[in-house]
């Protein structure tokens, strides 16, 4: 067999942890709950470790070609001969990615939070939804098939949910976790139904066979067209549409920002590194049918996601909530995976926006997890997210404020620094496909920059606030996990990407074009210059630009009104026009029918109670009536 | 014939040993000491669960009499974890003051009466078939009848012996005439020789007719809730669940085995025993507030849904009634584990006492949702893919008015079984039941179901393994 049974336990361990921590946590101690949930999550990161060394460096390579291999597969749901569904694992250069990414974070993650919860309500609680959310994603990424990962993807959506209304007696909060479920759950619609229409087609769920090139089934499907548009287009953007919903795309981000209530590991979990890029999974899983079949639906990605990209870069530059911040970036820099995966070709080179998607979502997972973890400290020193109640606080916080430091340089694309070698790919791929979208992504490096180091001027330098108490450095078992992912948002970008982790399998030589590369970090430059200048003292710059651009920076502040355009058609449009005559219609006539069939099935049995009259021989005559009317009929029906 | 054929009949043996074994163990233990004997047959009989998991062979005996398949001993073994959970029920009950004298009887009595049953599954000809049957009724009246001093249980089960006597003599009578036409009662002979006439027809009604009254099937139901209502609830379980349960399924062997050259007219006494029992069945439910007649009704209703498993053919359709038996033994067996821990300890059995449960025991109104989840088939309890299963079963023969009918049934049985949940979970009481603390057998036996609806739900294996013994019949 493969060898690579063992790879089960990754996703195991952390629900094990969660059913241990679920059931009993209530009477272990809080410290114990926490040590016990991260030495879980510690065992599967080795063994994600392992994993990837294996399969990367010793035997997942055949002929130079890394293989998709079923490390374990079982018939779930048999639904006909030749569909069914599958519980299994699957392991390629994405989901082996994914799990060291994941595995990752959420060990940070729950390190951090060891010292991040303590002493809250809820700590044991709260350490069994990291250990389920971490189950959780990791079932949706070792998938090997389509509806193994729509389960997963809800289970996502559950733990998510669980994870952000924390505070669940904070009313924000439980709405926070509404908002995120009810979108993503309203987008997984689109994805759900995308799978049927798939499958139908196909006859298949699975991976491997949906995105072998040429695959037949697929060829056929594509054949057959509704309204003038292939099923394999329409059903990859619905598909897309549960990814949009889960990556934050828009319109379907505004879940986003207000998920930010959730406490911040929870942030630096989901919002960074694992739900957010489900998305950019899902669209990179099935990655050949998009670009063999269904070019349309890719250009559709990458507009979206250039779009997004944009749109949450401009928001950002005025938010005042640091996390906030930090959640429109997110947008932004996931935007720039899925415009990368949409201008992507398949194969060799030309999967170079695939492989840069890929590269990008790796050294983003660990610099921003970085930054929402830098954050957090920042939070817990001085009790407040907004960006106008901090200042000066590199003196307080040192170990956080360097590692911020390196996590804002590295995603402005400073080189040398990983964030440079992946954003410079993903350049590189939009420039040799599409114009456009590379001069959005060119203007949005630039606004990163700016508005990043807006962020890292006005918290760390500039002028005291009061603060209700001497802030002070968070204790080490928070600062370890910077200064690792510190660490690793500055050497990620050397990992040799391009030969590891492709569209077809199949390593190629990549190379830096210089011009792009040079004109990247100009603009990069460019934008903490500026920010170095209206931010780094007090000055009038700020407020000037604002009243310059007042539409703008008023658009921008109220995130151009999305809440608001939502409030409206749900409330004005869709409640009064199509809901409350449905209702009527419910209650009138649907319900009006069931309390017919009600009061008919009561009147029948109030009438039938005689027969059950308590008296043997009435019993007895009833039996033998029965035997006769049934002989008598039955002879007459077959005799005649 | 050397001794070692007789290891087919391992299952029965064994049951035979543990009921000597206790009756032995009575005789020679002291008064003080005879309550351990309560915990001497669990053992014994969870060991004999045990064994009956063991490989074991297969082929005929005494001629053809009685014949052992590996779909037999999935079916036995299914039985045998139902009987066990029911022993394990009745502990409490048992231990009571009024039972203290004579315990050891109903083991006995209930070992018995399982035994029949497994000789009926393993029968190869309608004699040890009947024997069996017989062997599987008697013992089972002066269980219901177990409660001397209640004039109720005493009535049950003087109801239970005369009604089964009535229909064993008519069921008797179409065997008879069965042998008489074609000159065998061995089901492989019989198989090939039957033919459409008017004498089978009425023989087939004859012996069709005393296989419903053991199913409880309508309009041969009518001792059902009396007996139900009388019998202490532990063996109102039973009743309803195990000899249930073993009814259908050799039932369904028969009717495949015996008559499967006039199926076109069984298929349609079952199709329209099947419309009647459902329906009726709901009808009189909706009304009860007995819990135990209550139950007593909704399992003739669940009856009516086997009869889309007997009448969905043959491998699909077998393979759903020995899963829905599974599925079915674990969600009423906790409905009425429940039941009999609140009869047993305040006495009470009406639904209106049931009114705020929830916050005197949540962990019994809990398990008593699930459970009654189960039988209403939601998912993604096991009580979900067991209906499916026979839906599908009945639905690929094409009988989809049938499966509409069912499906209607299932949404008027879900008002009644949700009646209780709101009993429990909504409405408010003045004094709701007390509190109390359940034994370790008790709680050890409502895990089991718990446990038991949800594994089976989940775990697609147990569907498989069923399906590929029913494949091999």
């Amino acid at each position: 067999m493969s060898g690579f049974q063992y790879v089960v336990l990754i996703p195991i361990i952390p629900f094990l942890m969660f059913l241990l921590i679920g059931l009993v946590g209530h009477k272990m101690k809080p410290a114990l709950a926490g040590l016990i949930g991260t030495t879980g999550l510690f065992i599967s990161t080795v063994l994600s470790y392992i994993t990837a060394y294996q399969y990367f460096f010793v035997s997942g390579k055949v002929n130079g070609v890394y293989e998709k291999i079923i490390a374990f597969n079982t018939v779930w749901l048999q639904l006909t001969d030749k569909l069914h569904i599958d519980l299994g694992v699957l392991i390629d250069p994405i989901s082996v990615m994914m799990l060291v990414v994941i595995t990752t974070v959420s060990l940070m993650v729950h390190i951090y939070s060891n010292g991040y919860m303590k002493g809250e309500r809820g700590f044991q609680r709260f350490f069994a939804f990291l250990g389920l959310f971490s189950f959780s994603m990791l079932g949706l990424v070792l998938a090997t098939n389509i509806f193994q990962m729509y389960i997963f993807w809800e289970l996502v959506g559950v733990s998510s949910f669980l994870l952000i209304s924390f505070y669940y007696d904070k009313p924000s909060a439980v709405a926070a976790g509404k908002k995120a479920f009810i979108v993503t759950r309203f987008a997984d619609l689109g994805f759900l139904v995308g799978i049927l229409l798939l499958s139908y087609y196909t006859n298949t769920f699975d991976f491997v066979s949906l995105t072998t090139p040429g695959c037949p089934a697929i060829v056929q499907a594509a054949g057959i067209t509704f309204m003038g548009i292939s099923v394999v287009t329409l059903a990859l953007v619905l598909i897309f549409m549960g990814g949009a919903g889960k990556s934050a795309m828009f319109p379907l981000h505004i879940w986003l920002p207000d998920a930010m209530e959730g406490p911040t590991p929870v942030s630096a979990l989901i919002h960074a590194a694992t739900m957010v890029v489900a998305g950019v999974y899902l669209v990179a899983r099935l990655f050949p049918i998009f670009a063999l079949t269904a070019p349309s639906a890719l250009t559709i990605v990458a507009y979206v996601g250039g779009f997004t990209s944009l749109f949450a870069a401009v928001i950002a530059c005025t938010q005042n909530d640091i996390k906030r911040v930090l959640a429109y970036s997110t947008m932004s820099q996931i935007g720039y995976m899925m415009l990368a995966l949409g201008v992507s070709g398949y194969g060799g080179e030309d999967g170079l926006g695939f492989m840069a998607s890929n590269f990008h979502l790796f050294t983003h997972a660990m610099f921003k997890a970085l930054l929402f973890l830098g954050a957090g400290s920042i939070i817990h020193a001085v009790h407040s997210n907004l960006m106008t109640e901090m200042g000066g606080l590199r003196k307080y916080l040192p170990i956080t404020h360097i590692t911020f430091l390196i996590a804002c340089l590295t995603i402005a694309g400073v080189p040398f620094l990983s964030g440079f070698f992946s954003k410079d790919e993903i350049l590189t791929a939009a420039y040799h496909h599409d114009k456009i979208l590379f001069f959005v992504e060119y203007a949005v490096a630039g606004l990163t920059a700016f508005y990043m180091f807006r962020l890292y001027f006005n918290v760390f330098w500039g002028e005291d606030r009061h603060y209700h108490h001497t802030p002070h450095e968070s204790p080490l078992i928070m600062t370890l996990p910077l200064m690792f992912l510190a660490f690793a948002s500055i050497f990620a970008g050397y990992l040799p990407f391009s030969e590891l982790v492709t569209s077809d399998g199949a390593g190629f030589e990549s190379h830096l074009e210089m011009p792009i590369a040079a004109a990247s970090v100009g603009i990069g430059l460019l934008g903490i210059f500026v920010a170095w200048v209206m931010y780094k003292k007090p000055s009038g710059a700020p407020v000037k630009m604002a009243t310059t651009f007042k539409h703008l920076y008023k658009w921008s502040y109220n995130k151009f009104y999305m809440d608001e355009v939502y409030l409206f058609v749900t409330k004005k449009i869709i409640f009064n026009n199509i809901s409350k005559p449905v209702a009527w219609f419910d209650r009138h006539v649907v319900d009006a029918t069931m309390n017919g069939f009600a009061w008919a099935a009561n009147y029948a049995s109030f009438n039938i109670r005689d027969l059950q009259s308590g008296q043997l021989q009435k019993y007895a005559f009833v039996f033998i009536s029965g035997v006769v009317v049934l002989v008598l009929s039955f002879v007459y029906f077959f005799m005649n | 014939m050397n001794l070692n054929s007789f290891l087919l009949m391992r299952h029965e043996i064994v049951l035979i040993a543990v009921a000597l074994i206790i009756l032995i163990a009575e005789i020679f233990t002291s008064e003080q000491n005879k309550g351990r004997i309560r915990g001497l047959a669990i053992i014994l009989f969870a060991l004999n669960t045990i064994i009956g998991f063991f490989p074991a062979t297969t082929g005929t005996l005494f001629g053809g009499m009685f014949t052992t398949i590996p779909l037999h001993i999935v079916v036995k073994n299914i039985l045998n974890i139902g009987t066990l959970i029911v022993l394990i029920q009745s502990n409490a009950w048992l231990k009571t003051e009024e039972n203290s004298d004579k315990f050891p009887e109903f083991y006995v009595l209930l070992i018995s009466t399982l035994v029949g049953m497994f000789y009926m599954i393993s029968a190869g000809d309608f004699l040890m078939f009947y024997l069996g049957l017989e062997l599987a009724t008697i013992p089972l009246a002066a269980l219901v009848a177990y409660d001397r001093f209640r004039s109720q249980s005493a009535e049950g089960g003087i109801k239970l012996i005369l009604s089964s006597a009535f229909s064993s003599g008519i069921m008797l009578y179409g065997i008879s005439m069965i042998y008489g036409m074609y000159g065998s009662i061995y089901f492989d002979m019989l198989s090939p020789a039957m033919a459409m006439n008017s004498l089978t027809i009425l023989a087939f009604i004859f012996f069709f007719a005393g296989m419903a009254f053991k199913i409880s099937l309508v309009p041969f139901h009518l001792w059902a809730a009396d007996v139900y209502e009388g019998a202490p609830v532990n063996i109102t379980s039973y009743l309803s669940v195990i000899s249930k349960g073993a009814a259908v399924f050799i039932l369904t062997v028969i009717l495949f085995k015996v008559f499967p050259t006039i199926s076109d007219l069984w298929q349609k006494v079952v199709w329209v025993i099947a419309v009647m029992t459902m329906t009726i069945g709901n009808l009189f439910a909706i009304r009860q507030q007995n819990l135990k007649r209550f139950i007593a009704f909704s399992s003739i209703s669940q009856a009516g849904f086997f009869l889309l498993g007997v009448i969905g053919g043959n491998e699909m359709g077998m393979t759903a009634i020995v899963y829905y038996m599974l599925v079915y033994i674990f969600s009423n067996l906790g409905v009425f584990g429940v039941i009999a821990i609140i009869s047993n300890k305040s006495g009470k059995e009406n639904m209106d006492d049931y009114n705020g449960l929830y916050h005197t025991n949540p962990m019994l109104s809990l398990t008593m949702m699930l459970a009654l989840f189960s039988l209403a088939g939601i998912p993604p309890v096991a009580g979900f893919f067991g209906k499916f299963f026979l839906f599908t079963a009945a639905a690929q023969k094409g009988f989809y008015i049938l499966v509409l009918i069912a499906t209607i049934n299932t949404i008027i049985s879900l008002y009644y079984y949700l009646l209780i949940v709101k009993a429990m979970f909504i409405n408010k009481s003045e004094n709701p039941i007390p509190y109390f603390k359940s034994d370790f057998y008790t709680k050890l036996g409502l895990g089991i179901c718990i446990a038991g609806l949800v594994i089976v739900g989940f775990a697609s294996g147990i569907w498989e393994t069923i399906s590929k013994l029913a494949f091999g019949m």
